[in-house]
């Protein structure tokens, strides 16, 4: 078990930067996904800390010991590609015995850490084929297997579920939990799919366009999103937005309607200022048409999801989505109110884009 | 929705379509194949059929009697031994000039592929010129470089330049297919802590078998075909059996006799034949590996 410190990481490409002043402290055994979409430097970054790419400028520590000029191998870390990235042309054993065997690891020590490594994954029916012959859950179950027998304390992930079918991968998410909490070694988890951020990681870390914008618990990420770019990248549907004021007294003014917003946690004591609200979609309360301290709506259409139903509204020249029964859902009037949860509302200065 | 799947007979101009096709390799298969039919019938000839004058002709009492001459007495020269002496100088000269270029083209092919920047597109891009100078306006400079280093007309200088000269061709091929090949695959490696050269030795070069018999044949065949060379650089004591053949041919002493002449140049070419009926298989295959992934 080791810790991780990401310390000012700055990486540009091409008069383009890819990484910008990335800091994140990660304790010793913590599961931590980096999540972000396509472009964010969420791989680069992976593949800085593991030695794989050169950053510009910025440290990385593991312990106590700066690894920026070490090479991956001397890192002490063990990584799972995208691509598993398996050696084709050796047989399953020899993937796994690979690393050791260079490390001049003594021969019994192999043979009893590739045995313990295809236990734990159940692979062991499969030791002398070659990865081609093997479907692509088993060449991913062949990668873990890799990291492991390395028995490093830190272990890199790079979208490593993204290949499978949703079944598999909804299984895969789940024994690879497990096998955190068995190993207990610290993980980093590159992913682009929130359900896997949201289920898997002790913290998750936000990035858009090089930067962390939320270094937090998935549930504090959820809620309290730190930005507005988080705050719409994170939740299925997205997050419902309004523009308007916020005047001193309290109150969030937008066209002519006034909200109290007395009830909202703010960080630092509200100021004046150009805000957006952000509500989601189970924030939102459907009352009847002109109930005190109500706003207008105009039921659009419902979906029926199952198990509930989402309601897509027309309110002040925007689109909104509220969760709903399904029973509510199929008695919805069309001329409605709204009335938001303030407590459980996110704002956010329009000038920054920050909480407040 | 039980309705059975109907199979459906070939269409009448399909199956014209099918006729015209065979019909077309088969003309080109006879195109090709047409010379060596009848140098190989010319060479069975004793000389009497040959002077007859009818080169179409198949030979009437067949004999191996020129295919021997040409073996071991025709004469080269002042020396009259027949190919057979070049055989094992082209040997000589062909095995190991193959190997090191294409171990060596795989190497190079191999690192710039790996080495993703500017300079080595530019690296590749002089490499790649390298291959459109022909021999010929290189000949002198080589030929001083050779004799300044003492190796002109020597063994070692007749390998050294077949190596040299064909490591563009071979490092262009070997570039082109290893950037098809997933860079993870060597990321994978280097998280291992194994080295460059341990990457490629063990992870790289044993899943290249299709490129490199591709590569290996096309460098047999040039070097082995090769004639210019081996008469400059070769020295006299390592004439390849080309030189050997066109010594044959040319030698103005005595009668001219076509039948050894052609039982020569069917001895010279058989090696190719063999290394590619013997290879033929990872031939085809390394060729369409290339064509996909190049």
């Amino acid at each position: 078990m080791s810790s991780v410190s990401i310390r000012q990481i700055r990486k540009s490409f091409a008069g383009l930067t890819v990484l910008d002043s990335v800091d994140m402290e990660i304790a010793p055994g913590e599961f931590v996904v980096i999540l972000g979409s396509s472009g964010c430097g969420k791989s680069t970054l992976l593949n800085v800390i593991a030695g794989l790419d050169d950053c510009d400028s910025g440290q990385i520590l593991i312990g106590d010991v700066d690894v920026s000029h070490l090479e991956p191998s001397q890192r002490g870390l063990a990584m799972v590609f995208q691509s598993y990235a398996l050696f084709p042309a050796m047989t399953v054993r020899r993937n796994l015995s690979f690393g050791m065997e260079i490390a001049g690891t003594p021969k019994a020590t192999i043979a009893e850490k590739v045995a313990w490594a295809a236990r734990l994954l159940q692979i062991e029916a499969l030791l002398d084929r070659k990865p081609s012959q093997l479907s692509g859950g088993q060449r991913q179950r062949v990668a873990i297997g890799r990291a492991l027998v390395r028995s490093s304390s830190i272990c890199l992930f790079d979208e490593p579920l993204s290949n499978l079918d949703a079944k598999l991968r909804a299984e895969t998410r789940v024994e690879l939990k497990q096998l955190h909490e068995t190993l207990k070694s610290t993980m980093i988890y590159v992913t682009h799919d929130q359900i896997e951020a949201m289920t898997m990681a002790d913290r998750v870390a936000v990035m858009h366009k090089g930067k962390v914008e939320q270094f937090a618990e998935p549930q504090t990420v959820y809620e309290k999103p730190a930005s507005l770019f988080v705050a719409g990248f994170i939740g299925s549907p997205a997050m419902n937005f309004l523009k308007g004021t916020l005047e001193g007294t309290l109150r969030f003014k937008t066209h002519d309607v006034c909200l109290d917003a007395s009830s909202y946690g703010f960080a630092a004591g509200p100021t004046a200022a150009e805000v957006i609200l952000g509500i989601r979609c189970e924030d939102v309360d459907v009352v009847e048409r002109g109930t005190p301290d109500s706003i207008p709506a105009t039921l659009a259409f419902t979906e029926l999801l199952g198990a509930d139903a989402l309601g897509w509204f027309d309110c002040l020249g925007q689109r909104f989505s509220v969760k709903l029964t399904v029973d509510a859902a199929r008695a919805m009037q069309r001329d409605v109110g709204f009335r938001f949860n303030m407590s459980k509302a996110s704002f956010f200065l329009a000038a920054t884009e920050r909480r407040l | 929705m039980s309705r059975a799947v109907q199979v459906d007979r070939p269409v009448f101009g399909l199956r014209v379509a099918r006729f015209g096709l065979y019909a077309f390799l088969i003309m080109s298969a006879a195109f090709f194949l047409l010379p060596l039919l009848l140098i190989i019938s010319n060479s069975l000839k004793p000389l009497e059929e040959i002077r007859q004058g009818n080169l179409l002709a198949l030979p009437v009492r067949p004999t191996f009697d020129a295919w021997i001459t040409a073996w071991k007495s025709a004469c080269t020269g002042l020396e009259c031994g027949g190919v057979r002496p070049g055989l094992w100088n082209s040997i000589k000269i062909a095995v190991p000039s193959v190997a090191i270029s294409t171990l060596v083209g795989a190497l190079n092919g191999y690192a710039l592929a790996q080495w993703k920047s500017r300079r080595a597109n530019l690296i590749m891009l002089l490499v790649t010129i390298g291959l459109f100078i022909p021999y010929q306006a290189m000949l002198y400079p080589t030929v001083k470089i050779l004799s300044s280093m003492g190796l002109f007309r020597t063994y070692a200088g007749i390998v050294l330049v077949h190596v040299v000269y064909g490591l563009p061709y071979t490092t262009l091929l070997f570039r082109n297919f290893y950037v098809g090949v997933p860079d993870e695959i060597s990321r994978a490696a280097r998280m291992e802590g194994a080295s460059f050269l341990r990457t490629f030795w063990s992870v790289i070069l044993p899943i290249s078998t299709n490129i490199l018999v591709v590569v290996a044949i096309l460098q047999f065949t040039g070097i082995w075909n090769d004639y210019l060379l081996g008469l400059i650089f070769a020295g006299n004591d390592n004439l390849p059996m080309t030189v050997q053949l066109t010594n044959i041919v040319n030698n103005a002493r005595g009668s001219v006799s076509p039948n050894v002449n052609m039982a020569a140049a069917v001895i010279t070419a058989i090696p190719t034949l063999v290394v590619y009926f013997l290879s033929g298989r990872y031939f085809v295959r390394g060729i369409a590996a290339g064509a996909v992934k190049g």
